[in-house]
């Protein structure tokens, strides 16, 4: 009985991100001209999983107490180079996604290295490696293009027995392989130490270096899996500063909506997930009532500055005004 | 506030200059020098009055931007909100304009009141929900987007500049000297007296050393956070004004190219990222160093990739070289 307590009271913003979009979605379908059928949960899950993937990177780095402003830029530099890499026989191909699955995991050494050996703050550390992503980027596609292995792009973003979307199964098989080894390990642990104190992780003899590197590290390979799928999604390759601009938001959204502190060491995955499948349900709502789509980007930032604002009720429970200054 | 004048105490003793050199600086100008004589080396041109005037000219749109950024930034928070406050100073001055002769005397006002309310929005977030502040200026840079989106209905805004806007942006008042560089020079003196001499200046240093401290010694502030972000907003807008004076007209993405120079100019210019240390001089240094490696990079013809990546590099180079935090021990 005390455990099923604990467990609630530890998972209650993911359970709440979960709530948050069970009801979006349900207003979704109820409202959708076709209904709650395969198709429809197919494209939303398809469209829901990139944000996924950019948010679940996210929440790493997040939980360090740091954060990752280059998130965007990598996706759109994976792909734009799985637009190249992706193609050919089924050895070409599985090539080609290693070697975009490898990039994306520099980029993240990269920030890491950067961040925690170099001691840059990594807000402006960020900034400037997501130039370098996106100047990367441009090089690579001056103009939007390049192709990729279909048969494999429509395994992954069809459905399996008909209705489970395959895209949904990829999701769940990362956070299986990537998120669950992650946060059980020490290095999972620590990283959530030192985003909830860093003085005591250290005093404590946790490897709280290691474990922010691990962080920054697979967040670049969360990210590049994000952009594999964009370019499953989209077949072409595309540097679109916008875009990557808008993925770094959404991303921060996302984990917002999903329960995870941005000051660190409090939140999950899985939560910031559900966030990011809210997020898009939200900004799709506009659709399903027919409203003008120029309203949606409005529409959507209005959702994430509501979104940031309401950690702003924590402030009613202070007893000492001396605890604003953390 | 104590503690900021003890720390200066000793350094009172020695001459104005040498307490005026700070590394980080001389660094800065370093390279200024570096580059202009780089770029001679590629073009003869390259050290004239008039490339040079020119280069000032296109550096102050930078220079207002960078000042309120810095403002913000010492207080160890950061302005996000850069890109569409400045494209909403432009397009909003345009807009006023197309309202007739009225509309055409309030465009300057109107554009930078729009801006400044942006800023007080992330000026309330920041300082009275205790918001961090890179995570509303996000927001509410997107929400900005959003409602211009929807003014503008998704195209480039058909209304132009007013002719007061492509005089100050253009024409000159001073013979010589581009009234864009006068605007620049009056905020930079704004800026350098208003955080020399001012209560509100001083309070803005002692918040970005320690904000507990300054809240126990009586500075209000929340109110001094908020101020700051308000003025930021005003001058991205101002910036956005006169970008849209240069233009003679506003567009979408204007500001989009201002976010990341702004951060970096301020930074370059020894300016700690996490508050409390830096001097106007250093900004105005950092602002040069970076217009300068944008004119070589064009005039080098450089491609837009190849400019990103060289901004990103050189900013990262540059901060690990004297941007580091202390390890922790």
């Amino acid at each position: 009985m005390r455990e099923w307590r604990y467990w609630i009271a530890e998972q209650k913003a993911t359970l709440m991100a979960l709530g948050i979009f069970v009801l979006m979605f349900a207003i979704y379908t109820l409202n959708h001209p076709a209904g709650f059928t395969a198709n429809v949960i197919q494209t939303a899950a398809n469209k829901g999983v990139l944000l996924a993937f950019v948010a679940m990177a996210q929440t790493l780095v997040v939980l360090t107490a740091g954060i990752d402003l280059s998130i965007g830029m990598i996706f759109i530099l994976t792909n734009c180079l799985a637009s190249w890499l992706v193609v050919g026989t089924a050895v070409e191909t599985t090539l080609g996604v290693a070697a975009v699955l490898a990039s994306g995991l520099a980029c993240g050494i990269l920030n890491g290295a950067i961040v925690i050996y170099g001691r840059l703050q990594p807000i402006v550390t960020t900034i400037a490696t997501g130039a370098i992503f996106f100047g990367l980027a441009l090089l690579l596609r001056p103009f939007p293009g390049g192709s990729v292995n279909e048969d494999l792009a429509d395994a992954l973003t069809g459905r399996v027995f008909g209705v489970i979307p395959a895209s949904l199964l990829a999701l769940a098989m990362v956070v299986l392989v990537i998120w669950v080894p992650f946060s059980r390990s020490v290095y999972g642990r620590a990283a959530y130490a030192s985003g909830s104190s860093e003085v005591a992780a250290y005093m404590s003899g946790m490897p709280i270096r290691r474990a922010k590197f691990l962080a920054y590290t697979l967040a670049g390979l969360l990210a590049s899996i994000g952009g594999l799928f964009l370019t499953f999604f989209t077949y072409t390759g595309e540097a679109a500063l916008a875009s990557g601009n808008a993925y770094t938001l959404f991303s921060i959204a996302a984990v917002v909506l999903g329960g995870v502190s941005l000051f660190g060491g409090k939140g999950s995955a899985v939560g910031a997930i559900f966030g990011a499948l809210a997020f898009r349900t939200i900004g799709d709502l506009l659709f399903v009532f027919d409203l003008d789509p120029l309203w949606q980007p409005l529409f959507q930032g209005v959702v994430l500055l509501i979104a940031v604002s309401v950690g702003a009720f924590a402030l009613f429970r202070v007893r000492n005004r001396l605890e604003w200054f953390g | 506030m104590s503690d900021l004048t003890s720390e200066q105490r000793p350094s009172r003793q020695m001459p104005r200059l040498f307490r005026r050199f700070d590394p980080a600086v001389a660094t800065a100008f370093a390279c200024i020098v570096l580059l202009l004589v780089f770029g001679s080396f590629y073009s003869t041109s390259f050290l004239s009055p008039e490339y040079l005037l020119q280069q000032l000219k296109v550096a102050s749109f930078l220079g207002v931007i960078a000042t309120g950024m810095m403002i913000v930034i010492l207080l160890g928070q950061i302005d996000l909100s850069v890109p569409w406050s400045v494209a909403m100073g432009g397009m909003m001055a345009c807009a006023a304009a197309a309202f007739g002769p009225v509309g055409a005397a309030m465009a300057i006002p109107f554009g930078m009141l729009c801006g400044m309310g942006l800023g007080l929005l992330n000026g309330v977030g920041v300082a009275y929900l205790r918001i961090p502040s890179m995570i509303i200026t996000l927001a509410t840079n997107a929400v900005a987007q959003g409602l211009m989106v929807v003014y503008t209905g998704g195209f480039s805004p058909q209304d132009s500049a007013t002719p007061a806007m492509r005089y100050l942006a253009t024409g000159d008042l001073i013979p010589g000297i581009p009234n864009a560089v006068i605007i620049w020079a009056i905020v930079g003196a704004a800026a350098v007296f208003a955080l020399g001499r001012t209560t509100f200046g001083r309070s803005v240093y002692a918040i970005g050393n320690r904000e507990r401290a300054a809240y126990l010694s009586g500075v209000d502030t929340r109110r001094v956070v908020l101020i700051a972000f308000v003025i930021s907003g005003g001058l991205s807008a101002l910036g956005g004004v006169l970008l849209a004076g240069y233009a003679s007209k506003a567009a979408q993405s204007m500001g989009d190219a201002y976010l990341l120079p702004s951060i970096a100019a301020v930074v370059l210019g020894g300016t700690s990222i996490l508050g409390g240390r830096g001097s106007y001089l250093g900004t105005v240094a950092g602002v040069i160093l970076i217009t300068l490696l944008q004119s070589i990079l064009s005039v080098m013809q450089m491609p837009e990739a190849g400019r990103q990546i060289t901004y990103g590099l050189v900013i990262v180079l540059m901060l690990l070289l004297y941007g580091r935090t202390p390890a922790s021990r």
